[in-house]
């Protein structure tokens, strides 16, 4: 049985199409249709409920330890305030899960999970904990809602009726005030636009969102779902776990070294990432030949496959179809022209710069 | 959502019209309300064999490729090559969107007229 997110009846109020996603119950897009969606967080500001996402919290003394042992970054340096993304590996590399990590006090960090993820990342983390950790898993009383767009600044601060809000990308600022609401707020996001992620308690999160839907109003702001959540974050090339990494990929293969240090003493799935040579890497493609290539289509070069498209769709602010895809490392380069199989028809992509889209 | 009374309907989500000899057909209100943006159009050509209950082209939606199906069998007599250029006319209007004329109709499946069809949607429960 799909759970709902707090903001269940806000979706169907909204004529939201409902679909079960990562164990909830989502919108996939609102009346206006995604394009209206993605192009409103591009110019304006989008509004969505990520409440499905997982919120967990390691805390004591051994907290950072737990952390550097579970992940593949290196939290030693991460700041009270600041939020660091990381990679959650098994022994052998393969990737777990990508999460984000945010330190909230000075033995207090909050880590964000994929929702699809979550009972498995709980079971892994659970026995791997170092002693003196505290492990609190509280996705179920967290809302969580993303205020994405160039507008979203001016609508948050209608809002803001205490504390401060966040200034620099990858911060965060806990016990802000907004419209009577007590919320942890960074400046984060899934959609290569400005923007803030709000953290509130899940049984006030129908308030926030009515509250930030009205005060965007002005703004043009558009309630969005998960299809433009898709489109956003392909147009910016952020990579998306089950597309670009699974546990059959190592994160270095998928272009994630900057979330990969290797230089820690020792982290699950470092002897395993050692292990591994490097092999494949993901590549950007823009689609020149007609029609959209979707993942999991083979990609050629000169007639020999290289790899496969792990994501791909249309993106609407660039007016074209384009994708991710991982292949054999060494086999093309940016200008060279590739074919995906797409239903037996051949079409030609060019290989292009990761992102496709930055702001 | 509309469901023009001047129209037949197809179980899989075409509408029909018959314009003298030949049969325009398209894709309805409600398929294209399910399917979302719509942003590539690909069309059979100008004299293919067109056969009932086989795909005869496809939609792409942002969100996926859907096959149209040919409620008919028959040969295509024109194509509606804007949609090539402008394939949002398929949200925007779909019953003036048509996709092909077909000529020479020798078989045709059942055809529901458009209470039956606006019921069969209704059952899909987002009509």
């Amino acid at each position: 049985m799909d759970k709902k997110t707090p903001l269940y009846d806000r979706h169907v109020a909204l004529k939201g199409k409902m679909v079960p996603f990562g164990g909830y119950i989502m919108p996939v897009q609102y009346d206006q249709g995604i394009i209206a969606e993605h192009m409103a967080v591009r110019t304006k500001a989008g509004l969505f409920d990520v409440s499905h996402m997982g919120e967990v919290i390691f805390e004591g003394p051994g907290a950072l330890a737990t952390l550097n042992h579970l992940l593949t970054n290196d939290y030693t340096s991460l700041a009270v305030g600041r939020v660091r993304y990381g990679v959650m590996c098994q022994e052998d590399g393969g990737c777990l899960d990508d999460l984000i990590v945010y330190r909230l006090g000075e033995e207090k960090y909050l880590v964000v999970v994929n929702a699809a993820n979550h009972d498995k990342d709980v079971a892994h983390m659970r026995p791997n904990l170092l002693p003196d950790t505290t492990f609190t898993d509280i996705s179920d009383e967290t809302g969580l809602l993303a205020l994405q767009g160039p507008e979203s600044k001016a609508i948050i601060t209608k809002l803001l009726e205490g504390g401060e809000l966040p200034e620099k990308y990858y911060s965060s600022s806990q016990h802000v005030q907004l419209a009577g609401i007590d919320c942890l707020v960074s400046r984060t996001g899934y959609t290569g636009e400005f923007g803030y992620e709000i953290f509130c308690p899940a049984d006030r999160a129908a308030d926030l969102w009515d509250a930030i839907l009205a005060a965007g109003a002005d703004h043009g702001i558009l309630p969005c779902g998960l299809g433009a959540r898709d489109t956003l974050r392909l147009e910016a090339a952020m990579p998306l776990y089950g597309h670009e990494m699974d546990e059959t990929v190592n994160p270095l293969e998928t272009g994630l070294d900057f979330g990969v240090k290797m230089n820690k003493p020792d982290f699950i799935g470092k002897a395993g990432i050692e292990a591994h040579p490097i092999t494949r890497e993901r590549i950007g493609l823009k689609v020149t030949g007609r029609g959209i290539v979707r993942e999991g289509e083979d990609l050629y070069a000169g007639g020999e496959k290289i790899g496969h498209t792990t994501s791909g769709t249309f993106c609407p602010y660039l007016k074209g179809a384009y994708a991710m895809a991982l292949v054999t490392k060494g086999k093309v380069s940016v200008g060279d022209t590739v074919e995906a199989d797409v239903r037996g028809r051949k079409v030609a992509c060019e290989v292009v710069p990761l992102p496709f889209y930055k702001r | 959502m509309e469901f023009p009374k001047n129209l037949t309907y197809a179980k899989t989500h075409e509408w029909l019209k018959k314009d003298g000899d030949l049969v325009e057909i398209g894709l309805t209100d409600y398929a294209q309300d399910q399917l979302g943006d719509i942003v590539f159009v690909n069309l059979p050509e100008v004299g293919d064999e067109v056969t009932m209950g086989e795909s005869f082209a496809d939609v792409e939606s942002v969100k996926a490729v859907s096959d149209i199906y040919s409620p008919v069998t028959g040969v295509v007599a024109e194509i509606n090559e804007a949609l090539l250029d402008a394939p949002e006319t398929v949200n925007g209007a779909p019953y003036d969107a048509w996709f092909i004329k077909v000529k020479d109709v020798s078989e045709e499946e059942e055809l529901l007229d458009a209470d039956a069809y606006e019921a069969l949607c209704k059952e899909g429960g987002e009509a």
